[in-house]
């Protein structure tokens, strides 16, 4: 059996398809990612899957049950991050916790053994209004209230949006330990890089899917010719590589640009940047990663 | 030319020193990236920069004026955008921009030259008359900067301004930030892709309230010996993360 089964799910807003037909299976204790940006139709998917949204059309199975038929049964064994957060935060952090155990007819003693890593961090301020946590705080508190029941899957909606990136490496080295518990996690975010963190991930944009695959097949897939180029003008550069008839397309990558190119040698690119002026050229072909992999795919789509 | 100046800025709440003497200088159409990790003391020392939030103590001065005295002159000569967009969304894509350039004193009849050009820059004459709610949101976010610059000021404040957009939106974006820059319109900007603080003229980097690194991105590379400015700020927050 699957942790989640999904066939040809569809969702409208009005005229708006936000989902135009998703299929895809995960499998028990995978690490899943739904990746892609604002408004690709991440949150309804995840809504849909959670049971508190109906699809237009389609079927969607978690753990065996089906999402509409039998809800109930989903809502005791899932947990659900929303993007937003959704504690009470008039309520202490340990108040938040005790609410979410009762709900779900356990209590904290019962799986502390869960959520004890995450859990540690915020206890020193336990008496505090959930509402006066900082972001990161707020983070693991939600994710121990999703926690708490012992679910077997667990639905992240973007648990690092907006979050730094030293919280957002904790958050991954806490999904990778919730793994080793057997729960499957079903995560989305708009950050690329955290790609490669998932077992299998998926490419998602205006409520499509545009792959599907390990991260690592997807790289292998990339079938365009990228360099990485610098300059000692990197604004011009990126003015001058657009200018040029065989630079497929070219974006700033951090301290580099890449471009994909179709007939032209480095050493015939180089001259070319000289005669514009530039110095301290280096051209340097390079395998691309996920984000030059979403940029392609969602430029020939 | 320097257009912000910061000596020992504080700010205390009750006997939390949430930004704690920072001192600084950003020059005009310098790209300044503000980096920290989340409840560092960012979004607070910008709030105090913008004139929304008095300091303890220390001294600042933004555009020429004294963010204790004048913080109604730095409005006026400032922009601000942040992740949550201050666009109407039931208003056109020019009623928003005919509204802020009346809110910043913008002269009545450059008010339309200056939304037809830029439009016009922007591509996007042909939505002009389309509601904003009804924009792309790589299109609002664009829409959200140049409504945010549609006065000339002399500094703009970026607040996460590229979170959750697509990659290719993202890159567009910035360059709205580098043709602003090249205008002499300076852009202090906070952002949590360390692929951004790349593009910045120079960076600072926040841990508990302090600034613990301010350089450009190839010196502070250097310093501390690594590769990318993820890095960077992996090396400077950890330690405070470690005290959390």
């Amino acid at each position: 059996m699957k942790a989640i089964s999904v066939k040809d799910i569809k969702r409208n807003y009005g005229k708006v398809e936000a989902l135009k037909g998703l299929s895809f299976e995960v499998e028990k204790g995978e690490i899943f990612g739904i990746i892609g940006p604002d408004g690709a139709g991440k949150t309804t998917l995840f809504r849909i899957l959670t049971t508190l949204l109906l699809a237009d059309s389609g079927t969607a199975i978690v753990d065996g049950n089906d999402v509409v038929k039998e809800y109930k049964e989903i809502r005791k064994k899932v947990g659900y991050m929303p993007g937003r957060f959704s504690l009470y935060q008039d309520l202490s952090v340990e108040e938040n916790l005790k609410v979410f155990a009762s709900i779900f007819n356990t209590t904290i003693e019962a799986n502390y053994h869960l959520i004890k890593d995450i859990y540690q961090q915020i206890e020193p301020f336990k008496n505090r209004r959930a509402g006066a946590l900082s972001g990161g705080m707020k983070q693991k508190l939600a994710l121990s209230c999703a926690l708490i029941h012992e679910p077997v899957v667990l639905f992240l909606d973007e648990p690092t949006t907006g979050v730094d990136p030293v919280s957002r490496k904790e958050l991954w080295a806490m999904l990778k330990k919730l793994q080793n518990h057997g729960i499957t996690i079903l995560v989305s975010t708009p950050y690329m890089d955290e790609a490669s963190l998932c077992d299998r991930i998926a490419l998602i944009q205006e409520g499509a899917f545009m792959k599907i695959d390990t991260p690592e097949n997807i790289v292998a897939a990339y079938d365009q010719k990228l360099w990485s180029v610098i300059s000692e003008d990197m604004s011009k550069l990126l003015k001058d590589l657009r200018a040029n008839q065989e630079i497929k397309s070219c974006f700033a990558f951090g301290d580099t640009h890449h471009i994909t190119v179709g007939n032209i040698t480095p050493k015939k690119l180089e001259a070319y940047l000289k005669g514009k002026g530039h110095s301290d050229i280096r051209i340097i072909p390079i395998k691309a990663g996920i984000e030059d992999c979403f940029m392609e795919l969602s430029h020939v789509s | 030319m320097k257009v912000i100046e910061a000596h020992n800025l504080t700010k205390r709440f009750g006997n939390f020193t949430a930004v704690d003497a920072i001192s600084f200088e950003v020059e005009k159409g310098e790209i300044f990236g503000f980096l920290g990790a989340n409840g560092a003391g960012k979004t607070t020392a910008m709030r105090m920069l913008c004139g929304l939030s008095k300091p303890t103590s220390g001294m600042g001065k933004v555009a020429g004026y004294d963010i204790q005295k004048d913080p109604e002159k730095i409005k006026e000569n400032i922009g601000y955008m942040s992740q949550k967009f201050a666009l109407y969304e039931d208003l056109k894509v020019w009623e928003n921009l005919r509204l802020f350039g009346g809110i910043y004193d913008v002269p009545a009849k450059e008010i339309n030259p200056r939304i037809d050009a830029l439009l016009h820059t922007l591509g996007f004459e042909a939505e002009k008359d389309t509601m904003v709610k009804a924009l792309p949101l790589g299109w609002k976010q664009k829409l959200a900067f140049s409504t945010a610059i549609f006065h000339e000021p002399k500094i703009v404040f970026l607040d996460e301004p590229t979170g959750g957009v697509d990659p290719a939106a993202r890159r567009q974006f910035w360059e709205l930030i580098y043709d602003a820059a090249d205008r002499g319109i300076t852009v202090f900007v906070t952002t949590h892709y360390m692929d951004e603080a790349e593009y910045c003229d120079r960076v600072s980097i926040m841990v508990d309230g302090r600034i613990d690194a301010l350089d450009s991105p190839t010196n502070l590379k250097e310093k501390y010996h690594v590769h990318s400015m993820d890095e960077v700020f992996f090396q400077l927050a950890r330690g405070a993360k470690a005290k959390e």
